[in-house]
């Protein structure tokens, strides 16, 4: 009896100073390690590369999985910024976009203003995907618009053309050198997938002004925030280096990483 | 007997306390188990941290905003005493103020989900977390092959930790000497040990890894009926937690077992290899 009872007496002991060991995990220890640029932090992002390269040449022509009218249950979700404060995006929308135009420049020989009424005679491409998004959530909905692969065909790109750049006509954030409107980028791989789409159309109707009107970006094998909303202007480069803050988006500036399909 | 007992009594029976050491832990098994504790560690933090950017866990393919498929979530919310952290599961609703939903330094109270002494980073930085994240889920992957070729070449798995009948038949007997805190020191796993390390070598690292891979929408065109087997992008994501907790869990128990079988022994072998056993003819001696 004795020597259980002393066994429990250093089972307990022993216990506690575990439980408590538990508790030390102070973990603000490696955030100074983690801001973006440091060496370690770049390091960790290499991981991302490999990913990229590994899903690049897994899933190559993959579709994403679409669904049954059935399973579209609820209005999609808009998230980000949801109602643009800008004058110049009032103004078009004032006029239902019948002024908005899409530019599609940089390394191309043919740059194009596409009206909205152009966009609608082109073929067209409906869907009913799943979106992710990088916070964790997923809402079901049907996309109708034109695959951007037509309108690269149009367009023409240069050879040395790498990324698409989408520009935006939202100001997402306010810093010293003025509006930061939101941009972001995806490769030519992606920009000429099939369900890659311009949208206009979102569950039968004209694209609402929460989720992107009049023009959003749909890029159904990566997250939510690699498929721009209040599309303005689609520019063509070789490199994004010298764009925002060099990482291709918005929220890649912020750390995020810039290949989102995972 | 229990060889931790003896150690502190050293003017009686010292020498015969003592069995012979054996070679346990080959290195393959030491330096994966060594990878894992560091891995797991930073893919715990910084997966707590992606949690809270949407602290809520649904049943599904996809999550309800119109309709509620929600069974699990870490909020808070304003009642007549000020903020309230609280945790709801299937329904019930828990006051987890101070640890989950509103937490922080006195005075500097946030609503957050998993407080900051949790996370990497501490503060809200989902970008970083997923860094972290998806740079240990390689190591992770990687190193669980590493262990399964070692593990099927030099025998460890069929020898040491597949389940035979005999562990069938001793598993009472294992379950009730553990409830008496007493441990048997041997080369070979007991039949709970077998459970346990199988249970997470077998089943809840691949699950966690294939529920990952999962939530991955470029993943998911590669593999549709992935999602389908497991009931949907949000139900995976719900497993994915689930083994986390179940992770967290064997952690516990493996650190209380651990510090109970006599910590300096249990380290010394999945150190050097070399683990103290029960002197022959003591109770907790072993056919091999």
């Amino acid at each position: 009896m004795a020597k259980f009872q002393l066994s429990r007496r250093k089972f307990l002991t022993a216990a506690s100073l575990g439980a408590s060991g538990l508790m030390l995990s102070g973990c603000d220890a490696f955030d100074s390690h983690l801001g973006m640029g440091d060496g370690l932090r770049s390091f960790l992002e290499g991981a991302n590369d490999l990913t990229h390269r590994a899903q690049r040449l897994l899933t190559r022509d993959a579709l994403a999985p679409e669904f049954s009218e059935a399973d579209i249950r609820q209005p999609m979700r808009p998230n980000g910024v949801t109602a643009p404060d800008d004058a110049t995006y009032k103004a078009l929308l004032s006029n239902n976009f019948a002024d908005w135009r899409l530019e599609v420049t940089g390394l191309v020989e043919k740059p194009l203003s596409l009206s909205l009424d152009q966009l609608h005679a082109m073929p067209a491409r409906t869907q009913i995907t799943r979106h992710d998004c990088v916070e964790g959530w997923s809402c079901i909905a049907k996309w109708t618009g034109t695959p951007l692969s037509l309108v690269l065909d149009q367009a023409v790109a240069k050879p040395q053309a790498r990324y698409v750049v989408f520009h935006c006509l939202d100001t997402i954030d306010r810093n010293q050198s003025g509006d930061v409107k939101y941009y972001g980028s995806i490769d030519l791989i992606d920009a000429r997938h099939p369900q890659t789409i311009l949208a206009y159309g979102l569950n039968g109707k004209p694209l609402p002004v929460e989720n992107g009107a009049p023009l959003r970006a749909r890029v159904e094998r990566q997250l939510g925030y690699k498929m721009p909303k209040y599309l303005v202007k689609i520019e063509l480069v070789s490199s994004f280096a010298a764009m925002g803050g060099g990482r291709g988006g918005y929220w890649e500036d912020y750390g995020y990483d810039w290949y989102g399909g995972i | 007997m229990d060889a931790a007992v003896h150690d502190r009594s050293p003017q009686v029976e010292q020498a015969p306390s003592k069995g012979p050491l054996v070679y346990r832990q080959s290195r393959w098994t030491r330096l994966t188990h060594w990878i894992w504790a560091f891995t797991l560690f930073f893919m715990l933090l910084s997966g707590l941290q992606i949690f809270n950017a949407r602290p809520q866990l649904y049943i599904g393919q996809e999550s309800g905003f119109s309709y509620d498929n929600t069974v699990f979530q870490i909020g808070a919310m304003n009642t007549e005493n000020g903020p309230r952290g609280f945790t709801r599961i299937f329904g019930h609703t828990f006051d987890t103020t101070g640890v989950l939903g509103w937490s922080g330094p006195p005075g500097q109270e946030r609503a957050r989900a998993f407080p900051s002494w949790a996370t990497i980073p501490s503060y809200y930085d989902l970008g970083t977390a997923r860094v972290v994240h998806f740079f240990f889920a390689w190591v992770l992957s990687a190193t669980l092959l590493v262990w399964l070729v070692a593990g099927l070449l030099n025998g460890h798995i069929a020898r040491d930790l597949w389940p035979r009948m005999k562990d069938f038949r001793r598993l009472p007997g294992d379950i009730a000497a553990h409830l008496r805190l007493k441990f048997h020191h041997a080369r070979e796993y007991n039949a709970l040990q077998k459970l346990a390390y199988g249970g997470v070598l077998f089943i809840l690292l691949p699950l966690v890894i294939v529920t990952g891979l999962a939530m991955s929408p470029s993943v998911d065109s590669l593999l549709p009926w992935l999602n389908e087997v497991l009931g949907g992008r949000q139900t995976a994501r719900t497993i994915h937690f689930t083994v986390m907790v179940l992770l967290v869990l064997f952690f516990i128990v493996h650190m209380l077992m651990i510090l109970a079988a006599g910590p300096i022994n249990e380290l010394r072998s999945i150190v050097t290899g070399w683990y103290r056993t029960d002197p022959p003819g003591s109770d907790g001696e072993r056919s091999p």
